[in-house]
């Protein structure tokens, strides 16, 4: 394909549009103790959520904002200007025929339905605060496996809600899981139960659609002993000139010998704030893997967790972060080993370009208990010009002196000498700095289903092209 | 008739300011191959390297023209598509590139519309591999990615008969080559050399002695100083250069 021909089919961001808002329900802007309330209410949730809810909000309210990462981005945010609740449609559809048509539209044009044909397991979309749609191949249902959006499945599974919710993640952990926990709508329940393996992974597909929408998905994963799980999250937003937030929650517990892959290709439009607290808890022989990529947004603050807490876990963190003009990436990982014999390993990849900005911030911690662990930590940065920052926050706390801690970290540039023989080789300069970013977030790429490894690819490619004239 | 590739009239060229080349003049027909000959510093790399377009090598005099075409009008790339190949002295590593992918795209871009199927490629690049002894599980390693100097060699030389050039520049190719080595990647000269012009670069006999030049010429300070047959390559082997620059004194 051609440089002008890309650039036609796809544009410098090709999910930027937006298709005309239809609120079924559409809340004032800004929060407050009602909002909070009345989204309840209108959810008819048990008492406990409203309470937790409710304790969750004054929690956000008292709480100050960090005072560390990106603070003037973050003080810049107007939580005033942003629709705290904005439903769409009047139901979760299972069939794709019931979706409404101008929402239809918008998966179409994004491709949802076509790959939950290819090769998905389960799909949940959701559109502004709650989903559209949801589906679940039949033989994993009869297998016992729970697939709802996370309103469905506080009605229908409560007592398994009740006992996971916040359990991982306190509303109390930050400002945003508490602001989260507050007004917290859709997002993904799943339950595996012992010894299934879920082999085809099952997608959710976040859009937001409105101006100065706010969306506060809440997912919880739970795998029971010796199961496993592959879940994929992607996410898109219409370029608007005012900012959206998106404050996410998300609890993964992987028990005795389970495992959990989550993967996330975060593709916001450059407007939207992504404030998201991801963590995990490993039982004995557990493992959990975050592929988490980073490639739109304004800010992202996000750092992905694993608590290893049986003998033996691991904790896989494999991300990539790619910052533009005006973008900043402050992404890492935590791992906090509180048990015998557990490994993580962490790889780190970011790309700044134009003058945009990655920080890696990451923190591993090992308790006294935790004899023999190992640990892995590689942060590599790739600076594409002079304007761009690349920095590197890594905290590392071992209480333990058995334990075999390894950390490495580069910036490098792309040399001249590298381009020179890409393009001896016939490919023009974006095309040869195209490959060779693709090359460098290659490690997290072949990670990705092949459809988004492919669509990942294009994407830098395509970054490229619009950076060399 | 042969077709006169490359035509190099009075070519001076600077490096940092620096004159590296001063005064070069060479004709290669298809079909003929060249070997430059001289010391580390004679500015035979730099030669190279222009001829490919790096943009560190600026034409301070004289013209360079590729099957009519003045070089200066064509960017890197261009050059590599209108049919000049460069087999590197040390050739790049590109991290996460793999091998096979990589020769792909570089054949439908140098190549264009006469790039095959997926399957003619296939079949193409399992002949080119067999003839050069490189092992499939080349494929699937990344670009010269932690290659020995031979690994290095024999993936330049790969590229060069599936790109299918019209005029090869061969940089101190023999460097880092063991004896095998060595026959195997003349072999894959030997075979281009039957329809493209080649310039062999070389400070050694060597290679000379596997890949037949019609022409050898000698350089000294940035200027082709003499120019013979196979011969003068023997000459040089035997007698080292002292006598040419005596010669030219």
């Amino acid at each position: 394909m051609g440089k002008d021909e890309a650039r036609d089919a796809v544009g410098d961001y090709r999910y930027g549009f937006h298709d005309p808002e239809n609120a079924v329900i559409k809340f004032d802007k800004g929060i407050s103790e009602q909002v909070v309330r009345d989204i309840s209410a209108l959810k008819n949730e048990p008492e406990w959520m409203t309470e937790i809810r409710v304790k969750a909000y004054h929690h956000y309210v008292e709480r100050p904002m960090p005072d560390w990462g990106n603070m003037g981005l973050l003080n810049s945010i107007d939580f005033d200007a942003v629709t705290y609740f904005l439903k769409s449609s009047s139901g979760t559809a299972k069939d794709w025929d019931d979706v409404p048509e101008d929402i239809k539209n918008t998966f179409d044009r994004l491709g949802i339905p076509d790959a939950e044909q290819k090769w998905l397991g389960g799909v949940t979309a959701q559109y502004e605060s709650e989903a559209v749609y949801h589906s679940i191949r039949e033989d994993l249902e009869k297998q016992g496996v729970l697939f709802y959006d996370m309103d469905s499945g506080l009605r229908e599974h409560e007592d398994i809600v009740r006992e996971y919710f916040c359990s991982v993640i306190p509303y109390s952990d930050n400002k945003f899981s508490a602001l989260n926990t507050a007004v917290w709508s859709g997002g993904s329940f799943i339950y595996v139960p012992k010894g299934v393996h879920v082999e085809l992974p099952v997608q959710a597909y976040f859009r937001i659609n409105s101006e100065n929408m706010g969306q506060f998905e809440r997912t919880l994963i739970i795998a029971d002993e010796g199961s496993s799980i592959q879940y994929v999250e992607g996410c898109t937003a219409p370029t608007f000139s005012t900012d959206s937030l998106h404050s996410a929650v998300v609890e993964l517990i992987a028990m005795k010998g389970a495992t959990i892959r989550y993967t996330t290709i975060q593709n916001w439009s450059t407007n939207v704030y992504n404030l998201v607290t991801k963590r995990g808890v490993a039982y004995e022989n557990a493992t959990i893997e975050w592929i988490d990529g980073n490639i739109g947004s304004k800010l992202t603050m996000k750092y992905p967790s694993v608590i290893l807490r049986g003998e033996g876990a691991h904790a896989e963190v494999i991300s990539v972060a790619y910052s533009g003009e005006g973008q900043h990436q402050d992404a890492g990982s935590k791992v906090i080993h509180l048990a015998a014999n557990t490994t993580s390993n962490v790889l780190s990849k970011s790309i700044s370009k134009n003058g945009g900005r990655s920080s890696y911030r990451g923190l591993v911690k090992v308790s006294p208990k935790a004899h023999n662990c190992k640990i892995n930590v590689v942060c590599d940065a790739l600076l594409l010009d002079e304007n761009s920052r690349s920095d590197t926050y890594p905290t590392m706390e071992v209480a333990n002196s058995s334990c075999r801690v390894e950390h490495e970290a580069s910036v490098s540039k792309v040399s001249g000498d590298q381009l020179f023989y890409l393009m001896s080789r016939g490919h023009s300069e974006a095309e040869a700095m195209g490959m060779i970013i693709n090359g460098f977030f290659e490690p997290f790429t072949r990670e990705l289903p092949m459809e988004y490894a492919v669509e990942l690819n294009r994407l830098l490619e395509i970054e490229m092209e619009g950076a060399i004239g | 008739m042969a077709e006169e590739l490359l035509k190099i009239i009075d070519l001076e060229v600077s490096v940092d300011g620096v004159k590296i080349l001063k005064g070069l003049s060479l004709r290669i027909k298809s079909g003929e191959v060249h070997a430059i000959m001289g010391r580390n510093g004679s500015g035979k790399s730099t030669l190279a390297f222009v001829l490919m377009g790096h943009p560190a090598y600026e034409i301070t005099k004289g013209s360079v023209t590729f099957r009519g075409k003045p070089l200066e009008e064509l960017n890197v790339f261009e050059r590599a598509r209108a049919g000049m190949f460069l087999s590197f002295q040390y050739p790049q590593a590109i991290p996460g590139v793999q091998v096979g992918k990589f020769l792909r795209k570089s054949v439908q871009a140098v190549r264009g519309s006469a790039a095959g199927s997926a399957r003619e490629f296939r079949t193409e690049l399992n002949q080119a591999m067999e003839s050069l002894g490189v092992d499939r599980s080349f494929l699937s390693r990344y670009v010269n990615d932690g290659f020995s100097g031979g690994e290095k060699k024999r993936l330049e030389i790969l590229q060069m008969l599936l790109l299918h050039p019209q005029l090869v520049i061969l940089d101190e190719t023999d460097s880092g080559l063991d004896i095998d080595a060595l026959r195997t990647v003349a072999e894959g000269i030997n075979e281009a050399a039957k329809t493209a012009g080649c310039l062999v670069i070389t400070h050694y006999q060597r290679l000379l002695d596997y890949v037949k030049p019609d022409f050898v010429h000698i350089m000294l300070d940035g200027k082709l100083v003499k120019s013979g047959g196979a011969e003068l390559a023997l000459e040089v082997e035997r007698q080292g250069y002292e006598w040419i620059e005596a010669e030219v004194a």
